[in-house]
């Protein structure tokens, strides 16, 4: 393999992965703070469609990538009322969402539909000098780089906050974390509007950056994906960075290695995410523990 | 959570000056709950509307449609009955998981597993048209319920949360249909022309079809209903009377005063698991063998989803289930027919989620109020006494 095949299957792995990261990084919060949110993929397919929709119509990308955020809030919003604010169970808002999204961007998809705009490339100087990884890395469209900033935010925010610590509390054990004056059901919300704000932001990078425009259900089983990343990485961010990325590089490796002559079983590759945090949380079960309280919803008065 | 509410905490533990004033009687709750369940539906079909309003079309030539598709003649009747068998079904199924209190949100995964079994049958086994069928059925049962116990073994063995591996199960079982669908080995449809097969099997054999019981001029529908509702008869009376219903009950509500009274918690909780996903198996088999009788990747078309949302939409209350699956079933033939009208078909999709929102609001919001109230409530009484 030249240098040149490398830089295209890493390029290949970062376009479909880094959408992956900033949803997984958004997930991760999510899931400490005790939400099992499904709603991921409605997330980032109302990111990516506004993102481009305002993009185009604004002739601003930048506009855009705000949209796509302000969208993936929207159903945060959504998503966090029903099920934190009225105890709603959190997998029929979430399936629901997920259907509500695909059809009405469906529906305006067809209505008004979005032309195309995409992010140029810019290339950082010196780094994208590096043979085979700096043009891959580095030049890249500059919202990509948003993630060196995102995840170490992210881990900071979870792990050396005092706001973190409560997230976490609600996560493992809400009636213990309620009973210390932590305001567990506002803990959660917030966490699933930070998830909504990241995967709003991971669906616009989708739109904007890597495709160009917007396809119908253009995330179909990417949400699915980011959630597989989370299990697979044991519920800690540097894990769940880890398997967006795997997960990103088989799917990248399903386009590139029939180019590069090899073959493989397109479906393996699919299912892939799936067995690998299947097999994690029964190979690694000492590590890869859930929050305890991951799913079940709180009310006060209810153990 | 229900039966907590109605329990009287607050007025057991104080005695004499319960504010049981500030409550409101259960026939003004029951009138609130209606009244509410009204108004949220309204919102949703005006959200409809103003959608339809936006493009520029008419709101009522959706909803017109919506009826004319589902409901307005006998067929339209006979199909949207067919439609509801699956639904039916997979909901029946996760009432009873749930009602063990494990949620098994893989009814996609375990639908499909059994289809890929019935149809492997189906088309592989060759023999007496009726004996084949109820072998076919039979094996997509047991495909669903190996598929769910699958999920039941990785918690019995490593404690793996029940949701998780029953969700990332249904995208293995999926890969695994793609997979056979397009292997000649397997199931593909054996190809004639040069450009290679489908990706999807071959039809099943006719003689395999569920049959269609009587002969009316246009309406038509299958066995399935009425395996549909027997099933669901039978589990509603062992749900409501039977020593297992009480049994999954105490589990659900406490597993370890369950334990302590000698229930075999890990055997209901699993057994219930397994069950939901015999459930869905058999409406995977039906759908294969009623309706689609070809299996492709998209075979599991939302069925897996809509039976699991309509089981809660009707939260724990069995008698719900057959009108809340029916309108699910109307949902899909009515958006089926949207096309034939010139109305967008993503609409159905749109309004199904609407719909949804719109049932799950009402009650948990008034539960959510009460809530409030009785802590409220209590509080005054904690002031009181001290």
């Amino acid at each position: 393999m030249s240098v040149g095949d490398a830089s295209i299957v890493i390029s290949g792995i970062i376009a479909e992965s880094a959408p992956i990261m900033f949803a997984a990084s958004g997930e991760y919060m999510a899931e400490r703070a005790g939400t099992l949110n499904i709603s991921i993929t409605a997330m980032m397919l109302a990111g990516a469609y506004s993102g481009i929709a305002f993009a185009t119509a604004a002739g601003n990308l930048i506009v855009g990538l705000v949209a796509g955020v302000v969208a993936g809030l929207l159903v945060a919003a959504l998503h966090a009322n029903f099920s934190h604010r009225l105890a709603a169970n959190t997998f029929v808002v979430g399936l629901t969402l997920d259907a509500l999204v695909l059809g009405v961007t469906d529906y305006f998809g067809t209505v008004f539909k979005p032309g195309s705009a995409k992010f140029t490339p810019v290339s950082v100087p010196l780094l994208s000098k590096i043979p085979a990884l700096g043009s891959s890395l580095f030049d890249q469209p500059w919202p990509l780089y948003l993630l060196f900033v995102i995840i170490p935010a992210v881990w900071w925010l979870v792990e050396r906050t005092t706001w973190g610590l409560e997230v976490r509390a609600c996560g493992e054990n809400p009636g213990a974390a309620d009973a210390t004056g932590i305001r567990v059901n506002v803990r959660r919300r917030q966490a699933v509007y930070l998830c909504g704000v990241l995967s709003g932001l991971g669906g616009a990078f989708l739109s904007l950056c890597i495709v160009g425009t917007f396809n119908f259900n253009m995330t179909a089983g990417v949400g699915f994906v980011v959630i597989a990343a989370v299990i697979f990485g044991g519920w800690t961010l540097r894990g769940a960075v880890l398997g967006a990325l795997l997960f990103g590089a088989a799917s990248a490796m399903g386009l590139v290695l029939p180019v590069l002559g090899a073959s493989v079983n397109p479906q393996l590759l699919l299912a892939l995410p799936y067995l690998a945090a299947l097999l994690a949380m029964m190979f690694l079960a000492k590590s890869h523990r859930a929050p305890r309280a991951l799913a079940q919803p709180f009310t006060r008065g209810v153990s | 959570m229900s039966s907590l509410l109605t329990a009287s905490t607050v007025s057991g533990a104080q005695g004499g000056d319960a504010p049981e004033d500030l409550l409101p009687s259960p026939r003004v709750e029951t009138a609130r709950l209606v009244g509410l369940y009204v108004v949220s539906v309204l919102v949703a079909l005006g959200i409809i509307a103003v959608l339809v309003l936006i493009v520029g079309d008419d709101p009522w030539s959706v909803f017109s449609a919506l009826y004319q598709g589902s409901v307005s003649t006998p067929g339209a009747i006979g199909r949207t009955l067919d439609d509801t068998v699956p639904v039916i079904l997979v909901a029946l199924g996760t009432l009873i998981a749930v009602r063990a209190g494990m949620f098994n949100i893989g009814q996609t995964g375990q639908l499909v597993f059994g289809a890929i079994c019935a149809a492997f049958i189906a088309l592989k086994v060759h023999g007496p048209g009726p004996l084949v069928l109820v072998l076919a059925l039979l094996c997509g049962v047991a495909g669903g319920a190996v598929w769910a116990g699958l999920a039941a073994w990785l918690y019995a063995w490593r404690r793996i949360n029940v949701v998780i591996s029953t969700l990332l199960l249904t995208y293995v079982a999926t890969q695994i249909l793609d997979y056979l669908v397009s292997s000649q080995r397997f199931l593909e449809e054996p190809s004639s022309s040069a450009i290679g097969a489908l990706p999807q099997s071959a039809i099943i054999p006719p003689n395999v079809d569920l049959p269609h019981p009587g002969a009316y001029p246009d309406f038509g529908v299958t066995l399935g209903i009425v395996i549909a509702v027997a099933v669901f008869a039978v589990f509603a009376v062992l749900l409501a009377r039977s020593r297992w219903g009480m049994r999954l009950r105490m589990v659900g509500a406490n597993a370890v005063a369950a334990r302590r009274f000698g229930v075999k918690v890990a055997a209901v909780a699993g057994g219930a698991l397994v069950i939901s996903g015999a459930l869905a198996g058999l409406a995977g088999s039906i759908l294969l063998t009623g309706e689609v009788y070809r299996i492709t990747g998209g075979f599991a078309n939302t069925f897996g989803n809509d039976g699991l949302l309509a089981a809660l939409v009707c939260r724990d209350r069995p008698g719900w289930l057959l009108p809340v699956s029916f309108v699910f079933g109307m949902i899909r033939t009515g958006g089926n027919y949207f096309l034939s009208t010139g109305v967008p078909d993503y609409l159905a999709e749109v309004l199904r989620g609407l719909l949804v929102l719109a049932l799950v609001f009402p009650p948990v919001y008034l539960e959510r109020r009460e809530w409030a109230r009785r802590l409220k409530a209590a509080r005054v009484l904690a002031l009181r006494a001290t």
